[in-house]
């Protein structure tokens, strides 16, 4: 529980920097607003109609494909841990685990869901 | 105690009677003590940072046969400071149309998301506190980083922001998986998600046991951070400065701090998982040594890092997702699969035995896998034929679904 | 009032304020922040619980994939999910007094159970490799963990199903 104490206030002491420095190069810095200067960068032209971007797949699919590794990884973590304790079936069928898992990612790549087209 | 041989100890001893000694009580100075101790290390990395800029600057140029950095101070030392200096005058133009509070708050999640990493990183033996899931508290803290990132594109109100923030996300989160595969590999050697925990089971260094997974994981870090050759998503030439179009003044300081930051954590994050930390000789018997023999091999690390970004040429996107997907992915499964499985049958040998046949196994692999890639650039060179007609250029021909047996019947 | 308690309660009502902002602001955007808020401060009550793989294991999980997932589908639809006007529907009273029904009989189950009074029980040092333990074990969760592994398996099949027929619709 100490030990998350002394994360706990270090997370409380991580954002508090970055809000200081952002304060203070609110105060230091001048702050003359001008339609001009605060309108949207566009490489020098006017920008034209709404700000939205094509939905494409492959950036949900990315997304998607890491959400359900990271799942299979956190599940792995306690295995992990205790592996030294584990007799060989244990070993086995955490293997198994990834090869399922292993068997996903070669779905998702034959289905060309790994393409950046 | 003497002072050499727990320095922090006998501060942290002499402080907390100071505390107890005025009169307050036992919970509020251990928090006391931890706010000044946590604030130390903060301000420690962060002027770090200061050194780490100018160092890189000067080093990319020498790699690109030219001085960096030599007017500001002797060597160039002091332009940092005058850097720091003009961004903290310049004005932050918020754009119109930009979600206030969401345009802070994504400099801020990205900074707090690599500066939340020192809370873990053993800085020397015996002190610290030992958090017990810290192997995975530090792929938590990055998707603090990530979500930043998000919210500078969206909060923008700029297509090109936006567009290069979803990209940049995208392609964190590809790195993310071989980061995580590769560091379950120390996990499992040492038997412990802790940091300190790791540190104290590398009798043997685990680059070593694992050089693959060690390279396989610095790759990854080094694409997560987004440096040069995978800064596709926020290189000048390509997307406009990507997500951080609309950011100037201090807040674009704050992008640009995280950026160093986070090249010089992975490089204490490698040295812990695969360096042995603050292993060296006499660091049990004097912490300082130790914590000056992590961040010797933190700084290799990340000179490694600064010395791949000066030379290597930018990949191309869909290189960059494949490189992630195909590559790192599958050989970090194949690694961690033979690593559990060899593990079993050597742990009772003795460390060094130990280390020597997961060794073995690795150089199998790692040939193993270049073969492989040999054959199969082999297998598709030889589906695209190159053809010369006569006063031409040679054009390579759709590729086709037999391969030709005979060469020179395909070339008449 | 000890020090956890103080800290539980702040944790709680950081919580239900962001949960109760996440169905009440407009902006999605915003709700999917407010949503971050409250997955964190869940996060934060597992540690109060000495559960600190799972306290990680969620801000992996829930804020480090699934709100990103969350805002991409947000930021990248957002033609046909435009800021519409206030959030409160028109049967609110009705939900209210369902609600508080719903709390008032949860609070009573709960004060019924003798394990509520109960002191919390030590957790063990190798809590971690327990549940590494217990994860493969025959005596434990081994067929729970297997599962786990076909139905993330059936999952991807069938979003790379849905979107690769939508992309080449």
């Amino acid at each position: 529980m100490n030990a998350w104490l002394y994360v706990g206030i270090f997370i409380a002491l991580s954002l508090f920097f970055p809000a200081l420095l952002a304060v203070l190069g609110l105060i230091l810095g001048p702050r003359r607003p001008n339609p001009i200067k605060t309108d949207t960068y566009e490489c020098g032209l006017e920008t034209v109609g709404e700000t939205w971007v094509q939905f494409k797949v492959q950036y949900y699919l990315f997304a998607l494909v890491f959400l359900v590794f990271d799942v299979e990884v956190v599940f792995l973590y306690p295995w992990a841990v205790a592996y030294h304790a584990l007799p060989f079936y244990g070993v086995v069928e955490g293997v198994i685990f990834v090869v399922m898992l292993a068997a996903a990612l070669v779905y998702a790549w034959r289905k060309g869901a790994l393409e950046w087209s | 105690m003497g002072i050499l041989s727990q320095p922090i100890g006998v501060i942290a001893e002499w402080l907390r009677n100071l505390l107890l000694g005025w009169g307050l009580s036992q919970g509020l100075t251990t928090v006391l003590l931890y706010l000044l101790g946590g604030a130390v290390v903060a301000i420690l990395v962060q002027t770090w940072v200061i050194f780490l800029i100018w160092y890189e600057r000067k080093l990319i140029g020498r790699i690109q046969d030219r001085l960096g950095p030599n007017r500001v101070g002797p060597y160039g030392l002091l332009q940092p400071f005058a850097d720091f200096i003009k961004i903290m005058t310049k004005e932050v133009i918020v754009p119109s149309g930009a979600d206030k509070p969401l345009y802070f708050w994504g400099p801020i999640l990205m900074d707090a998301g690599v500066l939340m990493l020192w809370a873990v990183i053993p800085l020397m033996p015996m002190v610290g506190m030992d958090l017990n899931v810290a192997a995975l508290y530090t792929i938590a803290v990055g998707g603090f980083a990530t979500l930043g990132i998000l919210l500078s594109g969206w909060s923008s109100n700029n297509k090109f922001a936006l567009v290069s923030a979803i990209r940049t996300v995208a392609q964190m989160v590809s790195y993310e998986v071989p980061t995580v595969l590769a560091l379950l590999i120390p996990v499992l050697l040492a038997g412990t998600m802790s940091l300190h925990g790791i540190v104290e089971a590398q009798h043997v260094w685990y680059i070593v046991f694992a050089p693959l997974a060690f390279v396989i994981y610095f790759l990854a870090s080094v694409a997560e951070n987004g440096r040069s050759p995978f800064d596709l998503m926020e290189a000048e030439s390509e997307i406009v400065a990507g997500f951080h179009i609309e950011y100037s003044g201090m807040v674009f300081a704050i992008f640009y701090v995280a950026d160093f930051l986070h090249a010089f954590t992975i490089g204490a994050l490698a040295a812990v998982l695969f360096l042995g930390g603050w292993r060296g000789p006499g660091a049990e018997s004097f912490p300082l040594l130790g914590f000056v023999y992590l961040w010797i091999k933190a700084f290799a690390v990340y000179f490694v890092g600064v010395w791949v970004r000066g030379t290597v040429p930018r990949v191309r996107v869909d290189q960059l997702m494949n490189f992630s997907w195909k590559f790192l992915t599958p050989v970090a499964l194949i690694l961690l699969v033979l690593t559990a499985v060899l593990d079993h049958f050597v742990f009772g040998l003795g460390a060094w035995a130990r280390a020597l046949s997961h060794l073995l196994m690795n150089v199998v692999v790692a040939v193993a896998v270049l073969r492989y890639l040999e054959h199969h650039e082999k297998v598709r060179a030889s589906r695209r034929q190159m053809v010369a007609q006569p006063g031409q250029y040679p054009v390579a021909r759709p590729p086709r679904p037999a391969v030709a047996e005979n060469p020179t019947e395909a070339a008449s | 009032m000890t020090a956890m308690q103080i800290i539980f309660l702040l944790t709680a009502v950081v919580t239900l304020f962001s949960a109760f902002r996440v169905v009440t602001t407009p902006n999605m955007i915003h709700a999917a922040l407010w949503l971050v808020t409250t997955l964190v401060g869940v996060a934060v009550l597992y540690v109060l619980l000495s559960a600190s793989f799972l306290a990680v294991a969620q801000v992996v999980i829930y804020v480090g994939a699934i709100a990103i997932l969350m805002m991409f589908v947000i930021m990248l639809t957002r033609r046909e999910m435009r800021d519409h006007g206030p959030q409160i529907g028109k049967q609110w009273p009705w939900a209210a007094v369902l609600a508080v029904l719903f709390f008032g009989g949860v609070v009573w189950m709960v004060q019924s159970m003798s394990l509520a009074a109960a002191p919390a029980a030590e957790v063990p040092q190798t809590a971690i490799a327990d549940l590494g333990k217990a994860l493969v074990s025959p005596n434990g969760f081994v067929i729970p963990f297997e599962v786990a592994s076909v139905l993330l398996l059936a999952a991807l099949i069938g979003a790379v199903y849905v979107a690769w027929t939508r992309r080449h619709s």
